[in-house]
């Protein structure tokens, strides 16, 4: 039996993603406004009511759609409704997850861990920001890699998911002591130190709303395209 | 926060509606937040498009017309617009001379019209040329940064790369005079007071009665140093004599001198600052060739102003004086 990933819980986790940036809106900007221009939050908000407005329209169609068509359509509305950095970012991240996860219906969680690795590839092409710039590169790189070394020292999906959470929450911790590199924030300097990067903090947002969503693994005997 | 708005997050849209019905001659696609000439595309002539973030009008909107921009992208205020916009605004003016994208060095900025033009290339073949502006000496370039802003020096690239597309010149011509522009302006500027983003509600960030902020840029994002307030004339010696090093320019040059207000400072106060800019360039031997003294790139209501000297020869001077037709910028029609 393999371990799997619905749909469903996909769909769940990028809903509880926007539910989780609409309530934390302010506290981003706010971070936002210490080392950037206090839009960080007001942006993520409008492009994540989109793409949960985007995932109404797809669960009403027929047939339903596949995993990689839902993070497909999440990263084609971000690019197209949030501008910034954050947009191209962001939206680069979940497109590169969708094109991962394809037409799979229940990818199983190897693949997830792929399209996640993708999706952190796709964000090092587009924004070329390395560890330690004081990024959202920052969090996402360690959630990545812990969610890879949990599925291969054997943790169910649930733990996997907590353990890149965790790492993605200590990822945006670290960036607190550093002098931001890219971005706005890099204007800076020496300033942007003593503040957290909030697009780190919005990378924290997304793993923990899979905690959130509950997110596990259907313990899916269905073979799945 | 007292503004004159309907609703925080319309203000974009409902600027636009404006735009539309005080001039004629510019026409607006509502849906992609482009403002673009009524004539275009002309065909043979090369498109000039811009865009960024809302909050700097009259930049880019306002300079759209005859022998300057094509069309303008608006963002959300203070945002980069997206590729879609971009890309709208790319088919709406291709005359088939291909289109010169102007985009100030900001991360998100640069990364959605690399975007564009890449989607605008795959779409319809169309050949687009981007020069990013990146003129503002308060930031230090370095592989370390995101490089320097694009300020001042994009409102007279412009002004001056719309004139020679109007001549007629080729693309990669006209890119060339883009280049020599922002190779040739440098800016600094100044805050007194924070702006205040409509859809936020309160100033981004506190500045005391006594003090300003130095090297600021145009988004409220704060500067090189906090200072002690100065008067006038010293407040000119911290703006131009960085920006006079940094080039450098030198005793003999001809400039065109801008002094550009950002949004909440009287033009009264623009004039006693550039009294004391003419003073300090006469003094280092500098022509001031043309002036031009106003808010032109804002930053919403912030108090306070920039300086940008652009070295001037007769290629540039002449573009500069070209006739010109735009809501905010018009002679010699």
């Amino acid at each position: 039996m393999t371990n799997r990933v619905t749909v469903a819980a996909l769909d769940a986790w990028l809903r509880a993603f926007a539910g989780l940036v609409a309530e934390h809106e302010d506290e981003l900007s706010r971070l936002d406004a210490a080392i950037g221009d206090a839009d960080h939050g007001a942006n993520m908000n409008r492009g994540l009511t989109a793409a949960t407005a985007a995932l109404d329209a797809l669960a009403a169609g027929e047939p339903p759609p596949a995993a990689g068509a839902v993070l497909s359509r999440v990263g084609m509305t971000l690019i197209s409704t949030v501008g910034g950095a954050s947009g191209p970012l962001f939206g680069t991240f979940f497109l590169r997850m969708g094109t991962t996860l394809g037409d799979h219906e229940t990818p199983t969680v190897e693949t997830l861990a792929a399209a996640l690795r993708a999706g952190l590839a796709g964000v090092v092409q587009r924004g070329k920001a390395e560890v330690g710039d004081k990024t959202m590169y920052d969090a996402l790189a360690p959630a990545v890699e812990a969610f890879e070394a949990a599925l291969a020292a054997g943790e169910p999906l649930a733990g996997a998911l907590a353990a890149a959470s965790k790492a993605a929450d200590d990822g945006c911790t670290a960036t607190i002591p550093l002098v931001a590199r890219k971005g706005r924030a890099s204007y800076l300097g020496e300033r942007s130190v003593g503040h957290q990067d909030p697009g780190a903090t919005t990378v924290g947002l997304f793993f923990r709303a899979a905690l959130d969503a509950g997110i596990d693994a259907a313990a899916a005997g269905r073979e799945a395209g | 926060m007292k503004k004159i708005i309907n609703d925080p997050s319309a203000v974009v849209a409902d600027a636009l509606k404006g735009v539309e019905a005080a001039h004629p001659e510019l026409k607006v696609d509502h849906q992609h937040k482009v403002i673009y000439r009524a004539d275009t595309p002309r065909g043979g002539k090369v498109g000039i498009i811009s865009g960024g973030g809302s909050g700097h009008e009259p930049l880019h909107g306002g300079f759209v017309g005859l022998g300057m921009l094509d069309a303008a992208c608006a963002g959300e205020v203070f945002t980069s617009p997206v590729p879609d916009q971009m890309v709208a605004a790319t088919k709406l003016v291709d005359g088939g001379a291909g289109v010169l994208h102007v985009v100030k060095n900001y991360t998100g900025d640069v990364m959605n019209f690399e975007m564009a033009a890449e989607l605008a290339a795959a779409e319809t073949g169309v050949e687009v040329i981007s020069v990013v502006t990146d003129d503002d000496v308060a930031v230090q370039d370095s592989t370390w940064t995101a490089g320097r802003r694009g300020v001042g020096a994009t409102v007279l690239l412009e002004k001056i790369a719309g004139a020679a597309a109007e001549q007629g010149r080729s693309l990669a011509e006209v890119a060339d005079v883009a280049r020599k522009v922002n190779a040739n302006g440098r800016s600094m500027g100044a805050a007194l007071t924070s702006c205040t983003v409509p859809a936020v509600g309160h100033p981004t960030f506190d500045l005391g009665d006594d003090e300003f902020e130095f090297g600021v840029g145009i988004h409220g994002e704060p500067g090189r140093q906090r200072l002690k307030l100065v008067g006038a004339k010293e407040l000119a010696e911290l703006l131009v004599e960085p920006i006079l090093a940094d080039l450098p320019f030198a005793s003999g040059d001809a400039v065109v001198a801008f002094v550009n207000g950002l949004g909440g400072t009287p033009l009264i106060e623009l004039y006693v600052l550039y009294g004391e800019v003419a003073r300090i360039l006469a003094a280092h031997g500098v022509t001031v060739a043309r002036s031009l003294v106003g808010p032109f790139i804002t930053s919403l209501d912030m108090a306070g102003a920039s300086v940008t000297l652009l070295k001037v020869d007769d290629e540039l001077l002449g573009l500069w004086d070209a006739p010109v037709r735009t809501p905010a910028l018009r002679w010699g029609i």
